[in-house]
């Protein structure tokens, strides 16, 4: 696979303004970061291993997203927190032209509304990414948390 | 020294009342692990899909003691404690594996998978010299074996002198329930943790309170999936120590929640796809839920096509873990797996109607502790602990109490 500077670029851009909007709790342009069919999945190291498909969140389509971010604002009771993404540089993996695959380290700090903060979760992003024209958008992600262990709950999403 | 002499009195002989202490008393934390864990108490230790072969094992907890659950080359199932008889070192620190006998990595003592001691390295020394006197009896210490007994595909073990055996301690009106669930063998489908900023007795409050489960988890009211107003009921084994908290599929469209401008009644919520609530009645009975606790630390649950078990770690006064590992069965079509894997999104701690149980239980270790003294307030359904019809109760709460004041003598 021949390097492909701009196409690197491209991937790392759409997780920077990707995580920026989780982080800045615009939620709701969370969704808009995938295709229509977008898949989203958060499953653990371990599961992964052992070939076991469940995890935390299971979403096939770009409306599933929608629903939970409108779950997250209506429905469910969580203590207000924040989280702070830091990314490593993503690696391409698979580059078809337009088609991309890239594995990106994450670790994501979670600031409660006191103060207190945490090392919420590390893991890696497993990102099939569609180029099409100016745009850059998800055809799926898999988070893939490190530890089997999750503090309290995972309201928003990784 | 009686460790019970440092234990307060409880302030009141009825059930209704629970002292804020029992959540921040270290004193009494240690008395639990040892009256309740490792006491006349049968604990969940893992599924027996868990140990897929012969010479197997899968690493667990019993209150917060760690454990070695095996099956062994005929396929029978044992559990021991994970200490090594010499310096008392786990034996065992991977969760999961095949192994024909354990070893410990300090000074290479080894057992067999019943948990016996089957060597001890340089036992006769070298030439002649070291080793150790020939009068020892290293195995008077060996890890502890647990009975173990294995019903409708769970591993329960107990170090109980005076326990019943397991399917009399689960209870009569109890293992048809678990039966129903358990009917077939188990495909694993993923398992994780949830570390809850709590004593491990406010989670299993938290499950056995039918009380709550409509009105803190807005998702489940609203979506139909659980009302207080639906059929179904709150069965309680007798002295209170385990309970079944159930509801039909069927929703009877009752008005008591909107005309009670209930916060967790929201009409205006529509989901873009409800094909993540789809499920279908797999057990042909028509319940629809089923949230089944067994005391001290287990709970089974169906949530629609959605099946799990859970057990609690306690990991000190204020902290507990959730193990949840979530199943389906070996025939399941594609389809009933494609619910399973949609559902997956209702549980857990990231679920859209498990997720608040674990702020919920934060809240109350939180907000009780500058109150030792104070009381909980639990006379929803009365003062008993019978079963009944209505799960607008919190029998089932004080049924735990029953069976915990009962054990620890408080």
């Amino acid at each position: 696979m021949s390097l492909n500077l701009e196409h690197q670029f491209r991937v790392q851009d759409l997780n920077a303004r990707y995580t920026e909007a989780i982080d800045e709790d615009r939620l709701e342009s969370w969704p808009d970061f995938f295709v229509p069919d977008g898949k989203y999945l958060i499953n653990t190291a371990e599961n992964v291993a052992q070939n076991l498909p469940l995890g935390f969140m299971y979403a096939t389509s770009q409306a599933m997203l929608r629903d939970r971010i409108k779950a997250l604002r209506q429905a469910n009771i969580y203590e207000a927190q924040r989280y702070r993404h830091v990314l490593a540089a993503p690696r391409l993996v698979e580059d078809n032209g337009g088609a991309l695959s890239a594995r990106t380290s994450f670790m994501v700090a979670r600031i409660m509304h006191t103060g207190e903060t945490i090392l919420f979760a590390t893991g890696i992003y497993e990102d099939r990414v569609v180029l099409d024209g100016g745009k850059a958008l998800f055809v799926e992600k898999k988070v893939i948390i490190d530890s089997r262990q999750i503090d309290t709950l995972l309201a928003i999403p990784l | 020294m009686n460790i019970a002499a440092n234990i307060k009195t409880w302030p009141s002989d009825s059930l209704t009342r629970v002292p804020y202490w029992v959540y921040a008393d270290q004193s009494l934390y240690d008395l639990e692990m040892e009256r309740i864990f490792r006491g006349d108490t049968w604990s969940f230790l893992c599924l027996e899909a868990e140990l897929p072969r012969p010479n197997t094992f899968r690493r667990s907890h019993f209150g917060d003691m760690s454990v070695v659950v095996t099956r062994d080359a005929e396929g029978k199932v044992h559990a021991f404690e994970n200490r090594c008889a010499h310096r008392g070192a786990l034996l065992c620190h991977k969760d999961r594996g095949d192994a024909k006998e354990i070893a410990c990595v300090y000074h290479n003592w080894t057992y067999d998978l019943c948990g016996k001691l089957t060597g001890v390295a340089f036992r006769r020394g070298i030439g002649g010299k070291g080793g150790m006197p020939p009068d020892s009896h290293p195995e008077e210490h060996a890890p502890r074996q647990l009975r173990v007994e294995v019903f409708a595909g769970l591993v329960f073990g107990t170090l109980g002198k005076n326990v019943a055996p397991l399917e009399t301690y689960l209870g009569a009106n109890i293992t048809p329930n678990i039966k129903r669930v358990m009917a077939k063998p188990v495909k694993l489908l993923g398992g994780y943790s949830q570390i809850l900023p709590s004593n491990w007795k406010l989670y299993m409050e938290n499950t056995k309170d039918s009380y709550h489960a409509s009105l803190l988890h807005m998702f489940f009211t609203t979506f139909r999936l659980n009302r207080l107003s639906q059929k179904g009921g709150l069965i309680v084994s007798e002295g209170g120590a385990n309970h079944i908290s159930y509801s039909m599929s069927a929703d009877v469209a009752g008005k008591e929640y909107e005309q009670a401008k209930m916060r967790s009644a929201n009409e205006g919520f529509a989901l873009e796809v409800p094909e993540v609530i789809k499920s279908i009645d797999e057990f042909g009975d028509g319940i629809g839920l089923q949230i089944l606790s067994v005391f001290p630390g287990f709970v089974l649950q169906q949530i629609r096509n959605s099946l799990a078990v859970r057990r609690i770690v306690p990991m000190g006064l204020d902290k507990t873990e959730l193990v949840w590992t979530m199943f389906g069965f070996e025939d399941d079509t594609p389809e009933l797996h494609d619910m399973r894997m949609m559902q997956s999104n209702l549980i857990g701690p990231g679920g859209f109607i498990s997720m608040e149980d674990g702020a919920a239980t934060g809240f109350v270790q939180r907000g009780s502790r500058g109150a030792p003294n104070e009381m909980s307030v639990v006379e929803m359904g009365g003062q008993g602990i019978g079963s009944e019809e209505s799960r607008v109760s919190e029998a089932a709460v004080r049924g735990f109490w029953a069976t915990y004041r009962r054990l620890m003598g408080v």
